[in-house]
């Protein structure tokens, strides 16, 4: 005798897989919106499981800022090759050869912010009316305003006063020429949601979400792996740690936390146990109690 | 934490703007151990700028700036906490009356409302407002928190006037399980821990109540409703005749071999699979996405719904429903909109208001026929081609629409079918 109800991470995932479908059946040229993180990995994933036996029917797009993990972009390469899927790559590098921004100065100079210019100008250039992301609500305050289907005017802007309301499971995609949607089917998910999937479905991720000895330097109440792109201050100096990284984006940004999490296993106990957010050591939340929904105003993901 | 086959509770909060709604979902995420310690040193830090002796908890649920600045909620937010029992959403509604709309939106999906009452003022308009909003709803549970106990000495009399003054006015409603529970969401009573200071109280604290209120039996498993959203064709020489309705499973349990109808069309056939992923299934129900193969070769697209031959909602071009309508550009009499019912979008016109209701005296207006902003009422409708409907009381999915203005794309209404 089967219960007939769903546990919660089952319904998480039929709910995601809904949306999908949902984005697919709604728009002419949608995207996901690929980092390389464990989110949009779980959302390709949920793709293929969404369209399967079909191929995913739509490309992914990842917004290079030029500053990446070289085992992010290896990863990114790996999962297009075998999934099958088309590519389609914003340059921020070209975005500042243009002109079009300004790398930012100063020992804190991240090159986040200026995503947002690359990604709007990669959404009009390439006629994407859909762009699905891996936020989640629970990242951030800002977030826990999304909604599923979240509409974009003709400037890429977000108005969080003005947004559709969605009821039951009806969503209205419609828009102008010009406008477009961002589409986040992991809404309802927790960071520890997304690890406890990615471990009950053996799903692959970068080797920097597990611990391991890394070059890093104190910065911002986190550990800064070190790269090409990390100019030391003089009271700074590189040590070795064991590290592993919660969020992965620019590598410049991006906080490790010591840790002896090398399995999945012990990732998701750590999860669970964590007194401090994921987006904590993200130095560019920090900047101010509205910092993310600012971006967001401005078109960022 | 681990949590093993646990149920998803979806829970909306609603209560006017000085009732403590925000105090209590940050006392439900504080108790229980949800917010992080950044989380608690960010709002400690507001806290103190704003020149609070504590910390503010309902700090840390007003997401938007203005939400701070103006110190209220302005749009729905959804907030997500754990315990090992069971997996919480939360979509915190704001409870000012012009945002009847959030409320609407937030508790569409609720399997549980939780009401709040300030002990000190009792029952008044937005109770009602709230409860009304619940019962059109049909949100199954509704739990009444008696809040701010510890300004009223933990009285008994006091609880039992409220809860006898709520049920006096609630019988009129279609709340099918309504509970009470007292409590002090700012000092932490019969929240997640037991009152001490409230031992007449022989019930739960609304932790527990939500951890363990039975929920499974909240989707409608009797009616087999299908949508489908898209059809897959795959290119590729292994699945070369392979067509999937792919969709998901608003109501009901399909099984292999099933015999189904496909509406509009009203051809037959049998259910070959049910396919999710590469796994072939025996049997699948409600709230799965899945796929289904039939025995013959039908054409099928999205909007069409796939039942089962003997139990088959109602094909219709004019119906009655309720709506609430959610735009700042008032209903034109007669204007056409697009509907969206399940997966399916047809043209609708409003044909009548029958009437509107004021929803805090629930009564009916028959003459006043402009449905504005906030505005919830009785019309009727007609749409070009039939809509495969049930009758909201049995089945929320397939028993609610919405109207879409085609001028700005804007979701105008939401509407639930009588």
């Amino acid at each position: 005798m089967s219960k007939y109800y769903l546990n919660y991470l089952d319904e998480l995932e039929a709910e995601a897989i809904f949306i999908l479908r949902e984005v697919w059946a709604q728009f002419q040229n949608p995207v996901i919106l690929f980092s390389g993180g464990k989110d949009s990995i779980v959302v390709t994933h949920l793709a293929k499981k969404a369209f399967y036996p079909s191929s995913i029917p739509f490309p992914l797009m990842h917004i290079d800022t030029g500053h990446n993990f070289p085992e992010t972009m290896k990863f990114r390469d790996d999962l297009i090759k075998e999934l099958g899927v088309g590519l389609i790559v914003g340059s921020v590098q070209e975005s500042i050869n243009q002109g079009r921004v300004a790398e930012e100065k100063g020992k804190n100079a991240s090159r986040n912010a200026l995503q947002t210019t690359t990604l709007l100008d990669a959404i009009e250039t390439n006629k994407i009316d859909c762009a699905i992301g891996g936020g989640r609500r629970d990242e951030e305050k800002a977030r826990a305003k999304e909604r599923f289907f979240s509409h974009r005017d003709d400037f890429g802007q977000w108005d969080p006063k003005n947004q559709r309301p969605e009821l039951w499971n009806l969503l209205n995609g419609k828009h102008f020429q010009g406008e477009h949607f961002r589409a986040f089917p992991i809404s309802n998910w927790t960071e520890l949601d997304v690890w406890n999937y990615i471990k009950r479905e053996n799903i692959a991720i970068p080797s920097l979400y597990f611990a391991h000895e890394r070059e890093v330097v104190w910065r911002n109440d986190a550990w800064i792996p070190n790269s090409e792109f990390l100019k030391l201050e003089e009271n700074e100096k590189i040590e070795f740690k064991k590290i592993r990284f919660r969020t992965l984006g620019d590598i410049t940004i991006t906080g490790g936390i010591e840790s002896d999490a090398d399995t999945l296993h012990k990732i998701v106990e750590e999860v669970a146990a964590m007194r401090l957010t994921e987006r904590g050591n993200r130095a560019d939340d920090k900047r101010s109690e509205s910092a993310m929904e600012d971006r967001k105003r401005q078109g960022y993901f | 934490m681990q949590i093993d086959n646990n149920q998803l509770l979806r829970l909306a909060t609603a209560g006017s703007v000085d009732d403590g709604k925000s105090t209590l979902i940050g006392r439900l995420l504080y108790d229980s151990k949800s917010i992080f310690e950044d989380q608690i040193a960010a709002i400690e830090n507001t806290s103190k700028k704003k020149g609070y002796d504590g910390v503010d908890l309902a700090l840390f649920t007003d997401g938007l700036r203005d939400e701070r600045e103006q110190g209220i909620t302005i749009d729905v937010a959804y907030r997500y906490f754990t315990t090992p029992k069971r997996k919480f959403i939360i979509a915190d509604t704001p409870g000012h009356i012009q945002y009847t709309r959030n409320m609407v939106t937030g508790a569409s999906t609720a399997n549980v409302a939780i009401i709040l009452i300030d002990a000190r003022k009792g029952v008044i308009e937005q109770t009602k407002r709230h409860s009304y909003i619940a019962s059109l709803l049909q949100i199954p549970h509704v739990i009444v928190c008696v809040n701010k106990m510890d300004l009223v000495e933990y009285s008994e009399e006091v609880f039992n006037n409220i809860v006898s003054d709520y049920e006096s006015f609630s019988s009129k409603l279609l709340i099918k399980d309504v509970r009470f529970i007292p409590i002090s969401a700012l000092v932490g009573d019969n929240v997640v821990n037991a009152s001490e200071q409230m031992s007449w109280f022989k019930g739960s604290p609304l932790l527990n109540t939500l951890e363990t209120m039975h929920i499974s039996s909240d989707n409608n498993k009797i009616d087999a409703r299908f949508a489908v959203q898209t059809v897959l064709r795959p290119q590729k020489d292994e699945f070369i005749d392979y067509r999937g309705y792919a969709g998901r499973i608003l109501s009901g349990i399909y099984r292999k071999g099933d015999n189904v109808t496909i509406l509009p069309s009203g051809f037959t056939s049998k259910i070959k699979t049910i396919d999710f992923y590469d796994q072939s299934l025996e049997e699948a129900f409600a709230p799965m996405s899945v796929s289904i193969t039939l025995e013959d070769d039908i054409d099928i697209s999205r909007g069409d719904m796939i039942v089962k031959t003997n139990n088959s909602p109602e094909p219709s071009q004019e119906f009655d429903a309720m709506i609430c309508w959610l735009n700042n550009k008032q209903a034109q009499p007669r204007a056409k909109y697009s509907i969206l019912h399940t997966s399916n979008e047809q043209k609708a016109m409003i044909k009548d208001v029958v009437y509107k209701v004021n929803i805090n005296t629930y009564e009916r207006n028959e003459e006043d026929k402009d449905f504005q902003m906030n505005d919830i009422g009785r019309v009727k409708l007609r749409t070009t081609k039939p809509l495969m409907i049930d009758s909201y009381r049995d089945n929320r999915l397939t028993g609610s629409f919405i109207l879409i203005d085609e001028g700005t794309n804007e979701t105008v209404a939401a509407g639930m079918i009588i």
